[in-house]
């Protein structure tokens, strides 16, 4: 199934080469209640097929109404994109047939997008660039196909396909992007703060469950490498459904390795549809739909136009959250935070993450430190994002209030957080059930501080004649002996005293 | 005694059935009888639901017994064209790839004579998806006209219309995308009526073409007409384009035009109307009911719609694209027939096989149009054109309609021709519609009343009222006015002068 042919060059060279240039295209799930064009329900979770009703099904007779709250949804987030909102603009039909498609067509919008003409910017490495909104518009979902037996999951092959039609009918909104030129070296990582910072507005404006893993929110790549400074843009590939913000840098960086493979051997790129296959990072061709559609769009007869008055659009405007860029700026200067701190703590996507955290009761630093430093490693241990990590800024800071209250230690505090993603129970049970409370009898300690002493002589010899720095190695073998469930600091005290 | 009460307006039935000289379920049985007796001839029907019906009708006499009689027609038989959902009856708009489907749910004009207490007789005949002058296109076989069973009752509605003039039904359901209301009226000697566009819920109306579809009443008399467009018509919350404006008074107007004063009328003939290819029978009917206009009182002038000419050309690129478009549901996959292929055949397989057996020859030549002239390098030269004709062909309207109240023609150039003659020339067979298809392009609604026999063959030729949208009201007061002057001149109904089916009256 993974293209193992594909030439693949060192990223440097591709960089030294060739001007990457981007387009990403980003379905949002809307969490409106009910669906895009008719009243049934649009959670996410249903038996199959429970949630549809002849109008999704695409039943001969039935006819769409159009979802006012969805339509206010796609406002917000276009206002939010810096867009232009249309003052009258019509869904069309994009015809094609697949199986997942109850009427064979999707009502979408072609060349009256409800939003147009926006931008985003986006902070990677200290660097702002600027991500022009090409425009935002509204459709409806399809089916979900699952294919039973052959290869691979796919249609062509299968021994039979399912299909859930409780999706379809689901209001999406597609944002896409211009070109994205002169990134070069960051392409990856601008792509992944782009759609990092899609997701944080979706999130702050509260229009979807914004859940990548589930779907709510998915991405297409798009990308092409011209020669370096040619000004030229070359063909593209379009590498589907990418489904986590790792990914989506994966997958740039992949796409670039792989186009500068052809292009250097004096080939020409194909333009297609790619699949991103998360297990080894690499992409292959979506063959079963890389024929040249001609989707046959035509304004969709069943609706009426959308024309939003320009007075609901204000009301609409004033409900927008704080601009992020903005948002950043205060809370850095009430957080405290240096820049690269501030810099290193969006670029790891733990923004809101942190801010819950204080949000909690944790102090700034502290947030920071325990989501920058050991979630980060085992979010990135497990190639997950930090927010599906499976802590919640509620346990951070309770962890936190217990290495306040001295009831652990840092140390310790990793082992609790090992519990928590073993789902072993909160963290006084976890604390409880592993037996990992700082010992706080000081004759066990003061005994344990004796035992060190008298092993060490030479050391507390050291000590004696006023070289305190000494005192670590004593420490560390307090420590030891109490199996880390000690206060450092108050040992370091006893050791002190002990030798004063 | 069933004899009388088939041949009893839905009106008078309505009458018989408050004064209790009936009950529903005897007149119900009365049309059940009748379509026995003669549908195998005419073959109105695809569906006879003979238990369904006496059910409701038991219902309705249950209901006005107890004085609960929800709508002046409860218990008044009706007949409703098979491009409608009903739940629970099958629903084949013509169509072998539809056979067996039984829709689980109710168009909204079907729940709405459900709720008001209509008994269904069954489901009508039509050319298949409703394309075609003649119901020849049908996937299981034509009907036949009422007045000569060698000659065609018109299309698409041709079940409904020859329902109504064979007494089968004293009412039906149609639909009118090009004509396919007024031209089976008019070569059936019946009363049809195309509301304004928007003025009826298509709502579970299984989609020709969205933009020019449009449900509405097929009776034999002009209040029939208005009775049952007040019962259908109205806002509905399911359907995006219906107007959300009150019912016009209908039955009211039809009265007072029944009363034969059409002083101070403005009536225009649209010059365009006319000259080759239209029956010389058909213009001296056409003729002599404008004269008759004049004599009771309107102002008759002629009056220039000049794009008409292009109406024909437009719609059948705008007809054929949305269609192309609404048909690619029908694949197999959820409903209705599933053809596959020897083999291990792919979705895809399924889906060609089964669209390739389950599609009429007419129906495959629209898609194939309409997949044509929405494809990417043609859009601009064909569909986007023929949107510029259709705008133009509504400003032809909203001229005339500056100088004139309604607009007059023959609703049909020919009277019914023989089955089979414009089978194999289908440009023949879609100029049948010429005088139907600017209503549906601009939106505004039409009758057609029947204006006599034409002398050349003695069959029944239609006089069609075309009046301003959202203003129907017109059709039913200029059309009662026509129809009861010429009652009053031919002294009965002009149903009266067809064919006995049974035999001797």
């Amino acid at each position: 199934m993974t293209a193992t042919t594909e030439t693949l060059v060192p990223f440097d060279e591709v960089v030294a080469a060739y001007d990457p240039a981007l387009g990403l295209e980003i379905h949002v799930e809307l969490n409106t209640n009910t669906k895009m064009f008719c009243g049934c329900p649009a959670t996410f979770g249903g038996e199959p097929n429970t949630q549809v009703c002849p109008t999704c099904l695409g039943l001969p007779g039935a006819m769409p109404v159009v979802n006012g709250k969805a339509v206010e949804s796609a406002i917000r987030i276009g206002l939010a994109l810096n867009c232009e909102i249309a003052e009258w603009c019509r869904f069309a039909r994009k015809n094609y047939f697949y199986p997942d498609m109850p009427k064979n067509f999707q009502t979408s919008q072609y060349d009256e997008p409800i939003a147009f003409e926006g931008y985003l910017d986006v902070d990677v490495e200290g660097e702002t660039f600027r991500i022009e909104i090409e425009r935002a518009h509204m459709e409806e979902d399809t089916g979900k196909s699952s294919h039973v037996g052959g290869t691979a999951g796919r249609i062509h092959g299968a021994d039979y396909s399912l299909v859930d039609y409780n999706r379809a009918g689901i209001p999406l909104i597609e944002i896409v992007t211009k070109p994205i030129l002169g990134t070069g070296a960051k392409a990856p990582l601008v792509a992944k703060a782009y759609v990092s910072a899609i997701r944080d507005l979706i999130v702050a404006l509260g229009v979807s469950d914004a859940r990548m893993d589930q779907g709510s929110i998915r991405a297409d790549v798009n990308l092409s490498l011209a020669p370096k400074g040619s000004g030229a843009l070359g063909t593209r590939s379009e590498t589907k459904n990418v489904n986590s913000l790792r990914s989506v840098e994966r997958a740039v960086r992949y796409e670039m390795a792989r186009h500068a493979g052809i292009l250097a051997a004096g080939g020409s790129v194909l333009q297609e549809t790619r699949h991103f296959h998360e297990n080894d990072g690499t992409t292959s061709s979506g063959r079963e739909k890389s024929d040249a559609e001609d989707y046959r769009y035509f304004p969709e007869p069943d609706l009426v136009p959308v024309a939003p008055s320009r007075e609901w659009v204000e009301e609409l405007r004033a409900t927008l959250p704080e601009n992020p860029a903005a948002r950043r700026t205060r809370l850095q200067a009430e957080w405290g935070f240096s820049d690269l701190e501030m810099r290193d703590t969006v670029g790891a996507g733990a923004l809101e993450l942190v801010e819950q955290t204080i949000a909690a009761g944790a102090a700034p630093q502290a947030a920071r430190k325990w989501w920058l430093t050991e979630l980060a490693r085992r979010a990135n241990d497990t190639g997950v994002e930090l927010s599906e990590l499976g802590v919640t800024p509620a346990q951070v800071a309770e962890v936190q209030a217990l290495v306040d209250a001295k009831t652990i230690n840092d140390k310790l505090a990793r082992q609790v957080f090992d519990g928590l993603l073993a789902g072993e129970g909160t963290p006084e049970e976890i604390i409880a059930a592993r037996g990992l409370a700082v010992v706080s009898d000081e004759g066990a300690l003061s005994a344990a501080v004796d035992k060190a002493i008298a092993e060490n002589p030479a050391i507390a010899d050291k000590i004696r004649d006023g070289k305190v720095a000494a005192a670590g190695a004593l420490i560390g073998a307090v420590m030891k002996e109490m199996r880390g469930q000690a206060d450092a600091g108050r040992v370091r005290e006893l050791v002190l005293e002990k030798l004063g | 005694m069933s004899e009388q009460l088939i041949h009893k307006t839905a009106a008078e039935l309505a009458d018989a059935l408050a004064a209790g000289e009936t009950t529903s379920v005897e007149l119900t049985q009365a049309h059940l009888d009748r379509i026995a007796a003669v549908d195998a001839g005419v073959h109105a029907f695809l569906h006879v639901d003979a238990e369904g019906a006496l059910a409701q009708a038991a219902e309705s006499d249950a209901r006005r017994a107890a004085g609960e009689a929800r709508h002046l027609l409860d218990g008044v038989p009706i007949a409703v064209k098979d491009v409608l959902a009903t739940q629970g009856l099958p629903t084949t708009c013509g169509s072998k790839i539809l056979e067996g489907w039984v829709p689980p749910y109710d168009a909204t004009v079907v729940r709405r004579i459900k709720d008001a207490g209509l008994p269904i007789l069954g489901k009508t005949n039509m050319d298949e998806f409703a394309m075609g002058s003649s119901t020849e296109h049908s996937a299981y076989g034509p009907t036949r006209n009422p007045w000569d069973q060698t000659r065609i009752p018109g299309g698409s509605g041709g079940g409904s219309a020859a329902a109504v003039a064979a007494f089968e039904a004293p009412l039906a359901l149609g639909t009118d995308t090009g004509g396919s209301i007024r031209q089976p009226g008019a070569v059936t000697g019946t009363v049809g009526v195309k509301p304004t566009y928007g003025g009826v819920s298509r709502y579970g109306l299984v989609a020709l073409a969205n933009s020019l579809d449009q449900v509405g009443p097929v009776t034999r008399t002009v209040l029939d007409s208005a009775l049952l467009h007040e019962l259908i018509g109205g806002h509905d919350p399911l359907d995006s384009t219906s107007v959300d404006a009150p019912v016009g008074a209908y039955v009211e107007a039809a009265r007072q035009g029944a009363t034969g004063d059409l002083a101070g009328l403005r009536v225009g003939v649209i010059k365009e109307l006319a000259g080759d290819g239209w029956q010389a029978g058909v213009m001296a009917r056409f003729a002599e009911t404008v004269e008759l206009l004049e004599k009771l009182g309107a102002e008759v002038t002629e009056i220039s719609c000049p794009t008409f000419v292009h109406a024909m050309a437009t719609y059948y690129l705008i007809l054929p694209a949305e269609c192309s478009s609404n048909l690619a549901k029908f694949d197999a996959m959820r409903y209705g027939l599933r053809v596959v292929p020897e083999g291990d055949p792919s979705a895809e397989a399924v889906m060609r096989a089964t669209r390739d057996a389950g599609f009429g020859d007419e129906v495959k030549r629209r898609i194939m149009i309409g997949t044509y002239a929405l494809s990417s390098g043609y859009y601009d030269a064909y569909y986007g054109q023929a949107q510029k004709v259709r705008t133009l062909i509504s400003r032809d309207f909203a001229a005339a309609f500056e100088s004139v109240d309604v607009l007059v023609s023959p609703t049909s150039p020919t009277t019914a021709f023989p089955l089979g003659e414009k089978l194999d020339d289908p440009l023949a067979m879609y100029l049948q519609d010429l005088a139907t298809i600017p209503a549906n392009l601009a939106g505004v609604p039409g009758i057609s009343v029947p204006a006599g026999l034409a002398d050349e063959d003695g069959l029944p030729v239609g006089f069609q009222v075309l009046a301003p949208a959202l203003a129907d009201e017109r059709l039913y007061r200029v059309g009662a006015a026509v129809e009861a002057a010429l009652t009053s001149r031919w002294g009965g109904p002009i149903l009266a002068k067809a064919p006995n089916l049974e035999g001797p009256r």
